[in-house]
């Protein structure tokens, strides 16, 4: 039957599993637009791009299914960079379509042009410009495998106004993937099973690094076996928090700069760091010349081109995380690790003196009660915290006891501030049964505030808690630490963000007190709506411990012992 | 050290943009980069020699396959193989000289391809030392112009190319619901 390539769009679409779309129009994707009408997919139309794409990373990591944004061409599909930026770093499927001129006019610099696949390429796991109607179907068949399998990531269809206006014969079935040259499914060697299994066997002093692919590939009932069967402590990644319970008694918490201190101690004391789907970023190794220099390393993930290039491993295995463990567990021999467990328990007392909650409650609200008592409220229940980046992202990873995988969502690799609210969109289109809330800094809440109106439009029920200190946070704080306090372009003057969420016809609630923090939680649980609460906290609070750049992951800054108030308070 | 790869790609409009970006990105280094046609019309084949250590090369071959074009890559760097580079090369000829340019040119067989009065032009094909040698004694006499296209390599011995022992034991349709492994 013959279809024009507006209609194979949202065919193919449907036929992928798509049910939601994010996106925005314009000229070169009218034509695109003008076949919806017939379409069982529900568009959200967003008021940015950016917000498009974050929905859609959202959508993807709260569901587990591929989300989908949709831009016109020059300024739409630009506006959607930083967003594709954000799903490649975290390994997020999405699919981006973006309308592009005519196949005539291209290269003429013609309006609203630009060369969206040269400036993506970067940026995305693979990309296409489809400038005939006959490449359509099979291309966005491509397109979704590409997104889902192997390490998952964005990619981008930019398709010409004339192929979405042209017809041509639509067989789905006909239409099959053809990707010589790509190949998802690896999988070790059984010498190197070997390897790791003896270096498990031999290790007095082991420690599992999980990370986010635990999660990508569903393997955390496998994690959580190897951990019990062989008594290994299990220290997470940001992205990897959720993997494994949080209650859980082999599970130390999250590492790297902001990590706590029995944990990053812990890595390096370690004789065996067993990382599963985490790729030794920066930001959980410190200084490489001394990171865990004591340890064998084994190395569990699924890109080939992430083993030895932060940290050169003794063993690697590489493949889907799952399919791995689900070979090794049947070897895997009950070893009593209790000496080494008991290490590590001293090593947490230390640093449970020095935890904020200890602090007495002086009248003063602190960003860390805040999330806690969130935590403590929500526990429990079906919960998604969607956060933006900051400081606030780093007390939400230390405070919010994440019991389930996909229960936190987070910008970890882009670090993109701006991302919370349209993710938080995404995520609660993706599951409509999830309790979400979005925690997010006065600054990244006024990069992206916009998509207020996209999330009233759409009648979802999104709580937005705004960790409101009045500067941006996290730059402040090195400000404060490696600038002497030379507070260059940190301070913010704010909007009165009840006003702005008045504006909207969102509810909201100012909190300045601890003691208002449980009642302003349960009151905006209760209500129907969105409710925006303004939670104006310490301005110049610090995330402790931290691990300066290039430092040791050892050497900490640590807070305070005895706990003093922040300097404004002197 | 300069690592050499035989890189098997997809022939489709890009492909040598993705290359060449994925390099840039990765801050590795590109000597030399060669492209043409092969043997199959949907396949083209590129011949990159990059400076890398050994953890180098083994992740610039990971990134490569990442590209969702790339077919095969193969390091052939310690193999025995054939690697040539051609070069064109004017040199002033005037009528004192010609001669012993001319002799220059048959001790390192190279073939002259035009002659002007003032001025030849040599062909040379080799590896990169020969060439470099050639160069090196011509330059006295003034070298005018000269290019070079980088190098090809094959892999001695009747033993085909891994490439095309795996395609010819492999569907050309991958993905979606009929996923198969393709190597």
């Amino acid at each position: 039957m013959k279809k024009t390539g507006a209609q194979i769009l949202w065919e193919c679409l449907e036929r992928e599993g798509v049910t939601h779309a994010f996106g925005y129009p314009g000229g070169a994707i009218l034509p695109a637009y003008d076949a919806l009408k017939h379409s069982r997919i529900h568009h959200v139309l967003v008021r940015h791009e950016q917000g498009a794409t974050h929905m859609a990373d959202g959508y993807a990591r709260a569901g587990g299914e591929v989300g989908v944004a949709i831009a016109t061409s020059g300024p739409g599909a630009t506006n959607m960079v930083t967003g594709i930026a954000t799903a490649m770093l975290d390994s997020s499927p999405i699919v981006c379509i973006t309308g592009q001129v005519g196949s005539r006019v291209i290269g003429s610099d013609a309006f609203q042009e630009t060369d969206i696949t040269g400036i993506t390429l970067p940026v995305t796991k693979h990309n296409y410009l489809v400038t005939h109607v006959d490449e359509l179907a099979r291309t966005l068949r491509e397109a979704f495998y590409v997104a889902r399998s192997g390490r998952p990531g964005p990619v981008l269809v930019d398709i010409t106004k004339d192929a979405q206006q042209s017809s041509c014969e639509f067989d789905w079935e006909a239409a099959k993937p053809q990707l010589p040259g790509y190949r998802p499914d690896l999988s070790p060697a059984p010498k190197e099973y070997e390897q790791a299994l003896e270096l498990i066997r031999k290790s007095k002093r082991p420690v599992i690094l999980l990370g986010h692919g635990a999660i990508e590939s569903g393997a955390m009932s496998e994690v959580r076996e190897l951990a019990e069967r062989a008594g290994i402590p299990v220290a997470l990644t940001l992205l990897g928090l959720g993997a494994l319970p949080a209650s859980h008694r082999l599970n130390l918490g999250m590492m790297g700069m902001h990590g706590e201190a029995w944990v990053n101690h812990t890595i390096q004391e370690a004789d065996l760091l067993i990382a599963l789907g985490m790729r030794f970023d920066d930001r959980v190794t410190g200084n490489l010349k001394t990171y865990a220099t004591n340890a064998k390393k084994i190395h569990v993930e699924i890109d080939p081109a992430e083993i030895n290039k932060n940290v050169k491993v003794d063993v690697a295995l590489v493949g889907d995380l799952r399919a791995i463990l689900r070979v090794m567990l049947p070897k895997i021999e009950a070893i009593d690790r209790s000496e080494w467990t008991h290490f590590i328990d001293h090593l947490r007392g230390d640093s449970a003196v020095r935890d904020i909650q200890n602090l007495p409650d002086t009248g003063h609200l602190y960003a860390a009660h805040v999330i806690n008592d969130l935590w403590r409220e929500t526990r429990g229940g079906d919960v998604i915290v969607v956060t933006d980046v900051g400081q606030h992202q780093m007390w939400e990873a230390q405070y919010y006891k994440h019991e389930t995988p996909r229960s936190l969502i987070t910008s970890g690799g882009l670090g993109t501030m701006g991302f919370a609210l349209p993710a938080a969109i995404g995520a609660k289109v993706a599951r409509p049964e999830a309790e979400v809330w979005v925690v997010v800094g006065d600054g990244g809440f006024q990069m992206t505030m916009a998509e207020l109106a996209t999330l009233v439009q759409e009648k979802l029920k999104v709580n937005i808690a705004i960790i409101n200190n009045g500067f941006l946070g996290m730059v402040r704080q090195w400000q404060e630490f490696f600038y002497e306090r030379n507070y260059q372009a940190t301070p913010l003057l704010n909007p009165d963000f009840g006003k702005i969420a008045d504006a909207y016809g969102i509810r909201n609630i100012t909190v300045t007190e601890r003691a208002q923090v449980v009642p302003a939680v349960q009151s905006a649980r209760q209500h129907d709506g969105p409710v925006l609460l303004d939670f104006k906290v310490e301005q110049e609070d610090t995330v402790y411990p931290m691990v300066a750049a290039g430092s040791a992951l050892h050497e900490m800054i640590r807070r305070p012992s005895p706990i003093v108030e922040t300097a404004e308070d002197e | 050290m300069l690592n050499t790869f035989v890189v098997y790609v997809e022939n489709k409009p890009g492909v040598l943009t993705r290359v060449a970006s994925l390099f840039r990105r990765r801050a590795f280094n590109i000597d030399s980069l060669t492209v043409g046609r092969t043997e199959k019309p949907e396949v083209s084949r590129m011949t990159i020699t990059v400076d890398a250590d050994h953890d180098q090369a083994r992740r610039i071959e990971a990134n490569l396959y990442k590209l969702v074009n790339v077919l095969l890559v193969e390091n052939i760097t310690t193999e025995p193989a054939i690697v040539r580079d051609l070069a064109m090369i004017k040199v002033a000829a005037t009528h004192g000289g010609r001669s012993h340019v001319l002799e220059l040119a048959s001790v390192f067989r190279a073939r002259v391809v035009d002659v002007a009065p003032e001025s030849l032009i040599m062909e040379i094909t080799g590896d990169e030392d020969k060439i470099d040698g050639l160069l090196e004694v011509l330059r006295p006499y003034g070298i005018l112009e000269m290019v070079r296209t980088g190098i090809v390599a094959m892999r001695r011995g009747s033993k085909p190319s891994s490439f095309a022992r795996a395609a010819n034991s492999t569907s050309q349709a991958v993905g979606g619901d009929d996923v198969q492994q393709s190597v």
